[in-house]
């Protein structure tokens, strides 16, 4: 079965590229990653399910994934908003506001982490008009939602811009004849358009938000059961040197970044279908 | 003799078509608050806190020890995954977009796989393989070489984190640029090198270059991965943001936004190129599609003519 299909391009360095491609990925990546199944191999079914099951480990799952679906839900409708403003009005500073939009990319997540923790303190900037108010952000759930809605923040901004940008005023123009309101044509014209892109920004988003770890070392104060999240008890378990639990709880989470990751390419390649129509 | 195309737009939209003045407003305020609340303050926040005693104890953060070796090891760091990325980046965007062959959207999920794997995941898979009771830990051992909690491994754990961000720049570019001008050089007898010193890498620099800075951002900042991996040795295997880190779990909070704010300075760096080669790219299509538009026979079109000749709406 040849590797190379079609006729063969006359280009040369098809060999030497995807050789090293593949070479670099096998050492950088398979390799690693098979570790980290010969790990797992290593334990008992029982020792592997009692292990991921562990009450604290379960708190830790549903406070991951709990998170992380806040914040990609706040990004999808501020995302979506964004998008929208930067699209479709204009305003002063609109292109120093949409570089901006890429900061948590640029922005180290440590650097992240302990600007928002100095300002949701107590005594902090913000943290200071929450306090008398009874609400509680760092060292609390609420403030893992702040750290990872900061670093998930593009992600949907960025998927559905060029989709917005590249709608066709017709279909609108042709409602508005047909005298559907504002909202009318938003709801039943432009939602539908938008919806693979929002769809894609948000499990980006999400995926993202649920390995997350340098900001939320610092907001979260890694309380047991209460604010801790699952890559956080991975790196614990590390350093106290408990290798086979480190993996376990590790598979668990790789598996459930491939069915996302499964799932992103699904809605991609679906988003691409129908942009195809 | 150029022409300056104008293509004529509307001032003013039809009311239908947008939305009314009031709900303009409150959209674009309500968007602008939402940036200025999760992007603006903390940025402000990171430099007000590094400058809270004064410029000099600012300058006086930087006068430690650990603080430069911290510095200089980043820079290692950063410049081993940039080279080892970017000369990936290259081969792999070069396979992927000027041959087909089976197995190609398998490699493309692989490359988009550190995107969705935890950093922490990251090092543990490093420290699985190269750690004392790891896969080669015995080999290492007997052969006196140090990978884990070493400079060796902090550089594999990077590596692994942003080796995606060239490669994912250049595949796009390289995808909609085709093949036809590397297959005309070809048909002319240039050799492979040449095609790519002298086609390809100009048609590409751009895109590479925004690959390379955004690969050497996230290198710099890398914290999960490279924690796991480090160790945490002060003066020999602590990066920029572990040594933050450590500043900030020893309440020397101004040291610690001092080094932060360096971290900074050089993301904001990052955004400023990346606007600067996307406003280049703009211009680029925009000037190729006015020549391509010159260049049609006479006859057509007048290019005083607007492209799509608009009413004045009642």
């Amino acid at each position: 079965m040849p590797i190379l299909l079609h006729k063969r391009s006359i280009l040369p360095g098809f060999g030497l590229t995807l050789g090293f491609t593949v070479l670099y990925l096998g050492l950088l990546v398979l390799l690693p990653l098979s570790a980290l199944v010969i790990k797992t191999l290593d334990m008992t079914w029982a020792q592997f399910w009692s292990t991921v099951t562990a009450p604290q480990v379960v708190a830790s799952y549903k406070l991951s994934f709990g998170t992380a679906l806040a914040a990609a839900a706040i990004n999808v409708v501020f995302g979506l908003l964004v998008a929208w403003v930067l699209v479709r009005y204009h305003f002063y500073g609109k292109r120093f506001v949409d570089a901006m939009v890429d900061l948590p990319f640029a922005l180290p997540t440590a650097v992240a982490g302990i600007a928002l923790t100095s300002l949701y303190a107590p005594t902090g900037w913000i943290g200071q008009w929450l306090e008398p108010l009874g609400i509680r952000v760092v060292f609390a759930p609420l403030g893992i939602i702040v750290a990872l809605t900061f670093i998930s923040l593009p992600f949907v901004v960025r998927t559905v811009q060029p989709v917005l940008e590249d709608l066709g005023k017709e279909v609108e123009e042709a409602a508005a004849s047909l005298g559907a309101s504002r909202l009318q044509i938003f709801t039943h014209i432009i939602l539908p358009e938008l919806w693979p892109a929002i769809l894609t920004g948000f499990a980006l988003a999400f995926a993202r938000a649920v390995g997350e770890f340098g900001s939320i070392v610092f907001i979260s104060g890694n309380i047991p059961m209460k604010t801790e999240i699952t890559p956080l008890l991975i790196f614990s378990k590390l350093e106290q040197f408990r290798y086979a639990e480190a993996t376990a709880i590790g598979v668990v989470m790789l598996g459930a970044s491939f069915i996302l990751l499964l799932v992103i390419n699904f809605m991609q390649r679906w988003a691409n279908k129908r942009m195809a129509f | 003799m150029r022409e300056t195309v104008t293509i004529a737009r509307p001032h003013a939209k039809p009311r239908a078509l947008t939305e009314p003045r009031w709900v303009r407003y409150t959209l674009t305020a309500l968007a602008l608050g939402f940036l200025a609340l999760f992007l603006l303050i903390p940025l402000v926040a990171v430099f007000w806190e590094a400058l809270s005693k004064g410029f000099g104890t600012y300058l006086a953060s930087f006068h430690d020890v650990y603080a430069w070796h911290a510095i200089k090891l980043t820079l290692i760091v950063v410049a081993a995954s940039v080279i080892c990325n970017g000369v990936f980046g290259i081969t792999a965007a070069w396979a992927i977009t000027k041959f087909s062959f089976r197995g190609k959207s398998l490699l493309l999920t692989l490359i988009d796989l550190p995107f969705a794997v935890s950093p922490v995941i990251a090092g543990l898979i490093f420290v699985l393989l190269f750690g004392l009771q790891g896969v080669f830990g015995p080999w290492l051992r007997d052969h006196d070489l140090k990978m884990i909690f070493a400079v060796p491994g902090i550089v594999l754990a990077t590596m692994f984190i942003t080796f995606p961000f060239v490669a994912r720049e250049l595949i796009p570019v390289m995808q909609s640029q085709g093949t036809e001008e590397e297959e005309a050089a070809r048909v002319l007898g240039a050799g492979g090198w040449r095609i790519f010193w002298r086609i390809t890498l100009p048609n590409i620099k751009w895109g590479l270059l925004y690959g390379l800075i955004l690969c050497s951002a996230r290198a710099m900042g890398e914290f999960g991965a490279v924690s796991v991996v480090s160790g945490h040795i002060s003066g020999r295997t602590n990066t920029l943001p572990l040594h933050i880190e450590i500043l900030y779990n020893e309440y020397q909070f101004v040291s610690a936004f001092a080094c932060a704010s360096l971290l900074t300075l050089l993301a904001l760096v990052t955004l400023v190129v990346k606007s600067l080669v996307e406003w280049h790219t703009h211009r680029i299509e925009a000037l190729a599609e006015a020549e391509a538009f010159e260049d049609r026979p006479e006859g057509a079109d007048s290019p005083h003519q607007p492209l799509h000749p608009h009413r004045d709406h009642p």
